[in-house]
This record gives structure tokens, C-alpha cells and sequence, in this order.
């Protein structure tokens, strides 16, 4: 469809989020707590954070929840019986407050939950997110969006973007999909006529750092290339980038056991560990962070581009605010641009 | 099958058999036979195998597609779950997802002499095709085994390599490491590599099939190619750690490649376009 603009009227929103809970659907946002911003089930509109350039975890976790149950087992006298995920019991969620590039890592996650196989888990979760995104009015030094076919009003993965416009608070509504129009059905007064409001002006200036097909050709030639070893010196192998990071889906099956009963797990897992590829054996084909720091930028600008059509990174920044060792990707990149081949 | 693409198949463990030690074959009928009749699989493929309660762990598919009704697997209990697995007993309900990756092109191999190479454990990955081949026996020219193990004990599937043994259209020899032969050993003493030198099969019409822990791999296709194997015609069989089986965990890339959906089957001309990551 096409996108429909709308102008909503400073506290309109509070409005919007009583008639979304009115319709008992469970709302998660950015909120605060002990001084941590994350994406969290809302109760109040209050708790919904407005002031922030990121949130610490991306909102990946609603569609491929860290944990999630694939079955249930329990073994009785007869035997075993075995349950797989009740997809109905599935939960409708607004995601309330996003930015631009977490609506963006959907598009990157599906591609990876669907380019052979299709996990009905996570697209049913996804099925029942609709996405209200906030374009970003602030980015700080760690963002790179505008470098990976991003930008702070970015309407792509989102079904309803807001754009904070003018300096009385008042927003531009851009609805973009089917599921954007439904949301906006639930308070259609709210959602007036766009008064041609200019939403370049009001969006953060994030300026292009790297190109990122020039990066994906320089990493065809650089498998081998001591610059790993030099990047990933610092690397503590703790896997902070890939929980924080909106595209990775790296997982792991486990089975959780109470005594006869119990479920199999699947849950998120890091290239960046030193036990996600060895064998048995104890051969471990990633012996050292060098190649494992290597298979992450590799995944991410190459292999994924090669072989989805997507790259694993939407520039959010995340790994870079989030590394104890200070590692910071988009230095890394652009180093990576500039190596010589 | 429900559309929860991680839900395994229920399996009877029908029957266990001691190949060596710490090593077990479990034959396993699907324990709906819907299930049953609407399972396809080929020879070179792997699935996932699971005890509820320990967890999943991937191995190939060891019996051959031409024996209809059950599936066969070989493991050594290494792991967690290859231990709970051994704790298994006749009757026992495993779970089994699969079948997942590529084959062997045993199609495109009619009327050609194979050469079937395996060390150790890896013999099970091989027996898929092999059964699969004198199965077919004749589609194919002259069938060469060549398996080795550390010592007599640790060969597996003996009753099989007696049995091969006594065919007139298969030729066998059996080898074990220096030292590991007993009293009444009547096979080689040697690596595999060095045995295969000896017994120098022809490389003309010829595909070779090689299976075995990394050390033999890398001095066997050396011998392959002084005895002037094209790197097209000589194929193995992938292993590196997994755990969807269906190319989203991330575990297995070997650069651009995904094991479980590229592999595991390589021919040595695709594995010299590989990084060294396996």
C-alpha cells in the first residue's frame, strides 16, 4: 500500500495507548528500570520512555525471544507424549517506540528464519507484532544507519512510523501497512489530516561513514588477513554484541529437564563463544577469537548478503556501546574499506 | 509432520547392536506409521537425534535408502546425549528430525568402479552409500572397500566386513594401526593412507569415497592423487558441529558454505574452495 501521512496532537499518543489496551493488547516499550533503558511489557503509559537515542537490548526478543519453548515432553508409563509450541497461544503486540533500524533487523531476522525452512514460531510471533516506530530526532557517534541503507526515518519493517514534528510535540503519523491501518482504526479521530509537514527537518543527521557492497567486495578477499587478529585483539569472546545486536539469530537446542518432564529450548547463542563450533572430539574448527571475530563481520557483510540478499547489521550501534573491551564495529568497517588488497 | 519444523519424529529403538567399545547401532522404526510411509531420505544424509531429557545430537543416516521400514544409526558415546543415548535400551522412544543436506550422486555413478576409503567411526557415514550401492550392485563395476581403525576392537560393523568379505564382487581389505592387530589378525597392519598406497586401485572410471578422522583425510588425498584421481571424482563427507540442521543456527558455515545445507557430501575439488574452517 501506499503510506498514508497523518498529523496526531501532543497526548494523543496516551490516548492511542488506552484504546490499544482497551483492546486488551499487550503493549511493550522502551522503559526504564534501575537506570536501564530495555524493551518491557508497558502497564502505564508513564513508564514509556520518550528521551533516549537506543534502547540497551535491541526489540528483537519479541518476535525470537531469547528462550523460547519448541515442545513440551513428559514420559509416563506408556511412553512418551510430546507437544510442540501452541501457536495459538501466540500473544497480539504492539511494539510501541522502536527505532528505525530494529524495525529494519525484522526484515534481516526473517530472511534467516525463512530462507529455506520456514519457522512458524517466529513468524507467527511476527504476525501478531504490529511495529510503531519512532524516527530518531538524536543519534550519537555509534550510529551508523545512513552506512548500511538505513536512515533516522527509515519506514521500512515498521507499519506506523511517528515523526516528532514541531516544537509544540505534536507528531507526523506515516502508515505504512495493512496492520498500521488496523491500528489506527482503533482511534481513527486521533490520525488528522497531514498538515504537509517537512519530516526531513525534524530527523537526525547520521552521516554516511562506509559503503557497505564495497565492504562486502573487500571481504571476499580477505579471509585470510592478519587485520583480524589486529581487530580482535581486545575481543573478551563474551558475546555482549550478539544478544544486543538486532539481526543476529544465532541459537542453540537445549533440552531442560524436570524430572520426567521437561521442554526442549531454543535460545540465542554467539558465534563470539569459543564452544559454539567444537566438535566433540575437542577439534574446534574457530580455534581463536581472531576467527571467530572474523566469521561475525564475515556473516554479517558477506555471507548473508551472498546468500540472502540481506545484510546482518541495520547500524543501530549497540555492540559498539555495549563491548566491555571498547571494540567499536564502524571503526572496524571503515578500516576494513580502507585495507589495502 | 505439525509446522513446528524443530518437532521430531517418535522412534522406537528396535534394535541395539555392540560394534565397539563405547560404540552402538540403533535401528529405529518410526513409531507412527504415517510417519513411516511419508519418510523419503538418501544416501549421504544426516539427521537429528534426541533423547527428551538430554538433547540433540546430529549424526548421518547409517543404513541405506534401499532397505525400506527403519533407519539406522551409529554412534560412540562422546556427549551428553550420545550418553544418554547409550542408556537407551530396546523399546526406548528417541526423537529423530531429518532427513537434512545434500547426497552422494549415486545416480551419476553408473557404470563406474567405486573406491570406498574409512577410518574408524567414520565408517557409518559411508555404509549409507555403500549398502545403497551393492543394493544396485549392477549399476556399478568394481566396488573396493578399504576400512581401517586403530585396532581390531574398534572396527566397527564386523559382522558387515565378514559379509563383504565373502562376496566375490565386493573387495575388501581391512586394516589396522600398527599395534592394534591381535594374535588371529589376518588383515593389513598400517594407516589407512599408507594401505591404500599399497594397494594403489586404478583411478580410471574410478569415484572415491573418503570418510575418516581429519589426519587420514589429509595424507589419503595425497595417495588419491599420485594415483591420479581427478579432485572431481573423489568425495567425503562433512562434520562440523550443528544444531538446527537446517542452515539458521549459524554453527556450521565454513565460509560462505553451510554444512547442513551446502553438504555434508563434498567433492575434494568444492572442500579446495573452502577456508580452512572445518
Amino acid at each position: 500500500m501506499n503510506i498514508e501521512r497523518r498529523y496526531i496532537r501532543k497526548g494523543s499518543l496516551e490516548t492511542l495507548y488506552e484504546k490499544i489496551k482497551a483492546n486488551s493488547i499487550t503493549v511493550v516499550g522502551p522503559s526504564a528500570r534501575n537506570g536501564k533503558l530495555s524493551f518491557r511489557k508497558i502497564e502505564n503509559f508513564k513508564e514509556i520512555a520518550t528521551d533516549y537515542i537506543q534502547t540497551i537490548q535491541s526489540s528483537k526478543d519479541t518476535a525470537f525471544p531469547r528462550t523460547e519453548k519448541i515442545l513440551d515432553y513428559s514420559k509416563n508409563a506408556d511412553g512418551i507424549s510430546v507437544r510442540g509450541t501452541d501457536l495459538n497461544g501466540i500473544p497480539e503486540i504492539v511494539l510501541w517506540g522502536v527505532r528505525p533500524c530494529d524495525s529494519m533487523g525484522a526484515g534481516e531476522l526473517s530472511a534467516i528464519f525463512n530462507w529455506d525452512f520456514k519457522d512458524e514460531i517466529y513468524n507467527t510471533r511476527l504476525t501478531h507484532i504490529t511495529v510503531l516506530a519512532f524516527s530518531c530526532s538524536k543519534a550519537d557517534e555509534y550510529c551508523f544507519c545512513t552506512s548500511v541503507g538505513g536512515n533516522p526515518g527509515n519506514t521500512e519493517g515498521s507499519d506506523i512510523l511517528i515523526t516528532r514534528a514541531g516544537e509544540n510535540g505534536d507528531f507526523l503519523a506515516e502508515i505504512i501497512t495493512e496492520k498500521g491501518l488496523k491500528l489506527v482504526s482503533m482511534a481513527s479521530e486521533l490520525f488528522e489530516k497531514d498538515g504537509n509537514i517537512d519530516k526531513a527537518k525534524y530527523l537526525a543527521e547520521v552521516p554516511v561513514r562506509f559503503d557497505r557492497e564495497q565492504i562486502s567486495l573487500k571481504l571476499d578477499k580477505l579471509f585470510e588477513n592478519d587485520q583480524w587478529v589486529e581487530q580482535s585483539l581486545k575481543c573478551l569472546g563474551c558475546g555482549a554484541c550478539a544478544y544486543v545486536c538486532p539481526t543476529c539469530a544465532c541459537f542453540d537446542i537445549q533440552d531442560e529437564a524436570h524430572g520426567r518432564s521437561g521442554s526442549r529450548v531454543r535460545c540465542w547463542d554467539s558465534c563470539g563463544y569459543s564452544h559454539f563450533t567444537i566438535h566433540t572430539s575437542g577439534h574446534n574448527p574457530r580455534e581463536v577469537q581472531s576467527q571467530r571475530w572474523r566469521q561475525r563481520i564475515m556473516h554479517k557483510f558477506s555471507y548473508m548478503p551472498d546468500r540472502l540478499s540481506v545484510y546482518g547489521c541495520t547500524g543501530c550501534g549497540r555492540c559498539s556501546r555495549a563491548c566491555p573491551a571498547d571494540m567499536n564495529i564502524l571503526e572496524q568497517l571503515i578500516s576494513i574499506q580502507e585495507a589495502a588488497v | 509432520m505439525t509446522d513446528n519444523i524443530y518437532m521430531p519424529y517418535l522412534m522406537k529403538v528396535d534394535k541395539i547392536t555392540w560394534e565397539a567399545p563405547g560404540v552402538k547401532t540403533f535401528l529405529l522404526k518410526f513409531v507412527n506409521e504415517g510417519d513411516q510411509d511419508n519418510f523419503n531420505f538418501k544416501a549421504g544424509q544426516f539427521g537429528e537425534y534426541s533423547v527428551y531429557g538430554a538433547g540433540e545430537s546430529t549424526f548421518c543416516i547409517a543404513s541405506s535408502p534401499t532397505r525400506k521400514g527403519y533407519i539406522e544409526c551409529t554412534f560412540r558415546q562422546a556427549g551428553k546425549v550420545t550418553n544418554a543415548l547409550s542408556g537407551c535400551e530396546e523399546g526406548s522412544i528417541v526423537g529423530f528430525r531429518g532427513p537434512y543436506g545434500n547426497i552422494f550422486p549415486i545416480g551419476e555413478w553408473k557404470g563406474k568402479n567405486l573406491l570406498f576409503i574409512a577410518g574408524g567411526i567414520a565408517l557409518p557415514p559411508m555404509r549409507c552409500v555403500i549398502w545403497n550401492a551393492l543394493d544396485l550392485r549392477e549399476n556399478f563395476k568394481n566396488v573396493t572397500i578399504i576400512y581401517g581403525a586403530r585396532s581390531v576392537n574398534d572396527l566397527v560393523y564386523k559382522y558387515e566386513l565378514e559379509n563383504w568379505q565373502r562376496r566375490k564382487d565386493v573387495k575388501l581389505i581391512t586394516t589396522v594401526d600398527p599395534g592394534g592387530e591381535s594374535p588371529d589378525w589376518k588383515g593389513e597392519i598400517g594407516f589407512v593412507p599408507t594401505i591404500v598406497e599399497k594397494a594403489a586401485p586404478s583411478s580410471d572410471n574410478t569415484i572415491a569415497i573418503v570418510c575418516g578422522p581429519p589426519v587420514m583425510i589429509k595424507y589419503t588425498f595425497p595417495v588419491l592423487a599420485k594415483l591420479g584421481f581427478a579432485d572431481e571424482n573423489v568425495y567425503t563427507t562433512l562434520e562440523n558441529r550443528m544444531k538446527c540442521g537446517f542452515g539458521k543456527c549459524g554453527r556450521c558455515n565454513v565460509g560462505k558454505v553451510y554444512v547442513c545445507k551446502d553438504g555434508p557430501v563434498f567433492t575434494l575439488a568444492q572442500l579446495k574452495e573452502l577456508p580452512d574452517e572445518y
